[in-house]
């Protein structure tokens, strides 16, 4: 089976693989993520309703709220989080964020994995050595 | 990241494990911005009071407790200090002093008092506003912040000419006793400057316009600094208050440089740091048009149960409009008011007889927090209407009523008839 891999800087060390979440719209914390269930409840988000719990996030972004880190720091401990993020904007919004849900998170990539990863495929983070191994799902 | 001499004593517990902890989450923070090092601030917004949805089931471990895993992320419990740097708290769980919002909540009422309690003593002053700026904390050009409250930033930022990041709970947890916070982003002068030029092509004048723009820009920029020709009508305090909620609410706008108006901005040409522009947008009538159907977009019902004002909090002055539109008229049976103010404004609201006459009408005073953070809203309501662009983005999600976005004319009309006939002139 083809893998692609992708090299980028770590944000946060760890490692973890699972099944990538892609959106290519900014993601709200406080105010458009609920902890308790661990899904999007943005109105008019494309992932309104879905659940990030145990994905591997790949998002531009944070938007909104400064509560995004505390509402993420809640998931982790609600047990709703990510099992890792990737994304390709740096804020302090994100930043915090994956600080404080504790799991490994990589950005800087040296291509767009939005442009390379797509939802349901299985997804390697190796965040202390900035890799990211994806297998796609239609391989 | 390198720290200075002072700094690396601090990481390494010569002020005890609460600043060693501090610093262990402000240099990882730091590593995960990239960032190069820590800059010293003297001015801190946050929030501590653990009186808010979801943050309160763990209210019973006690505010030391509380201190640590959501304003340190420490796993380990430390003891808070005295803050270092000059500290405000943001906004709170609940009205703990208004019996209309505090029904059936006695327990939320008490975990706000103590914690206010615990943490006023700690050196925490309890502004219990998202608008620092309108109650005695207005930062100076240049000044180093770190600030919470995405509406207060922006103000802070492009209004004050003051310099802050979209902080969090945890990192001004951490800066309120370490006097410091990353260096990056809009610390730096070089980040300041606009990156996109908006071309304004319709006026824009009352606070729903300011409203509708800043709501449409946020989604055209995200998180970029956009400049703006051709406002030409000078905003107050109000609007850019306003302004700067829609955008960094549809958006993650942190900065924008309005030539003539904004301190950082004596022209066009100097917004931009004398590069062009990456990109120039139109906002014109179409623009305009689509943000106001998207800030409705949650509305179906032309019913309205609740009608609720100040978010950001309002003014003294807007306290004072929404008196007189009320003046002599009544309330709809079917519909409830809240307005909301910082506490110290509703001293003055009360000894110049707003509060009196919006009560009268049946409507109400309130302070500290507001629905969308407190998700406490008058009993069965369904559709609310609010002056906010911010409010009406956030509080069908966040609690699934429908939104009616409009004017403050519009919001008070929709109380005393109970119907919605506001729309885009």
């Amino acid at each position: 089976m083809s893998t692609i891999v992708l090299h980028g800087r770590k944000v946060v060390g760890g490692v973890s693989e699972g099944e990538a979440l892609v959106t290519r719209e900014t993601v709200s914390g406080w105010g458009g993520f609920d902890p308790r269930t661990g899904k999007v409840v943005e109105t008019r988000h494309e992932l309104c309703g879905i659940s990030l719990k145990d994905k591997i996030l790949v998002f531009p972004g944070a938007k909104g709220s400064s509560g995004w880190s505390q509402y993420f720091h809640l998931a982790r401990l609600a047990g709703t989080a990510p099992k890792a993020i990737l994304y390709n904007r740096t804020t302090t919004k994100v930043a915090l964020g994956a600080v404080v849900m504790r799991v490994p998170a990589v950005t800087d990539f040296d291509r767009d994995p939005l442009d390379i990863i797509e939802t349901g495929d299985w997804v390697k983070v190796d965040a202390d050595r900035g890799v990211v191994e994806i297998t796609k799902k239609s391989a | 990241m390198k720290l200075t001499d002072d700094e690396q004593k601090m990481l390494d517990g010569s002020e005890g494990p609460a600043v060693h902890r501090a610093m262990d989450l402000l240099v990882r923070y730091g590593e995960a911005l990239g960032a190069e090092r820590l800059v010293p601030v003297n001015n801190v917004c946050g929030t501590f009071v653990a009186a808010g949805p979801m943050i309160r089931e763990f209210a019973s471990k006690g505010n030391n407790a509380i201190f640590s895993e959501f304003n340190l992320d420490s796993s380990e419990q430390v003891e808070m200090l005295l803050v270092k740097a000059y500290t405000c708290h943001l906004v709170m769980g609940i009205d703990s002093k208004h019996p209309e919002m505090n029904q059936g909540l006695e327990e939320t009422v008490r975990i706000q008092k103590e914690g206010e309690k615990f943490f006023g003593a700690k050196g925490v002053n309890m502004l219990a506003t998202c608008t620092p700026y309108q109650v005695g904390n207005v930062p100076v050009m240049g000044e180093h912040c770190a600030w919470m409250e995405s509406s207060a930033v922006i103000y802070c930022n492009a209004v004050l000419g003051a310099r802050t990041n979209t902080e969090g709970r945890e990192s001004t947890g951490a800066a309120s006793i370490t006097g410091r916070i990353p260096y990056f982003g809009l610390h730096i002068p070089e980040n300041r400057i606009a990156t996109h030029l908006i071309d304004v092509k319709v006026p824009v004048d009352d606070m729903m316009d300011w409203g509708i723009l800043g709501y449409a820009i946020g989604e055209m920029v995200e998180e970029d600094i956009p400049a703006f020709r051709g406002l030409v009508a000078q905003p107050n305090m109000i609007k850019l208050k306003h302004f700067g909620a829609a955008a960094a609410s549809s958006g993650g706008v942190e900065m924008y440089h309005i030539p003539g108006v904004t301190p950082e901005t004596r022209s066009e040409e100097y917004a931009f740091g004398g590069r062009a522009p990456l990109m120039t947008l139109v906002y014109g009538e179409a623009e305009r048009r689509i943000a106001y159907e998207k800030l409705n977009s949650t509305a179906k019902s032309h019913d309205v149960d609740f009608i609720m004002l100040g978010c950001p909090h309002n003014s003294i002055e807007q306290v004072g409009l929404a008196a007189r539109l009320l003046e002599g008229k009544r309330l709809s049976a079917n519909t409830s008011l809240w307005v909301f103010t910082p506490r110290a404004l509703k001293e003055v609201a009360d000894r110049s007889g707003y509060t009196a006459l919006i009560e009268a009408a049946g409507g109400h005073v309130l302070t500290d927090t507001c629905p969308a953070i407190s998700r406490i809203m008058p009993k069965d309501t369904k559709v609310v209407a609010t002056d906010s662009a911010k409010q009406a983005h956030y509080l069908p999600a966040i609690t699934g009523v429908q939104a009616w976005f409009g004017s403050v004319a519009d919001c008070v009309a929709a109380a005393v008839s109970g119907r919605w006939h506001g729309g885009l002139r």
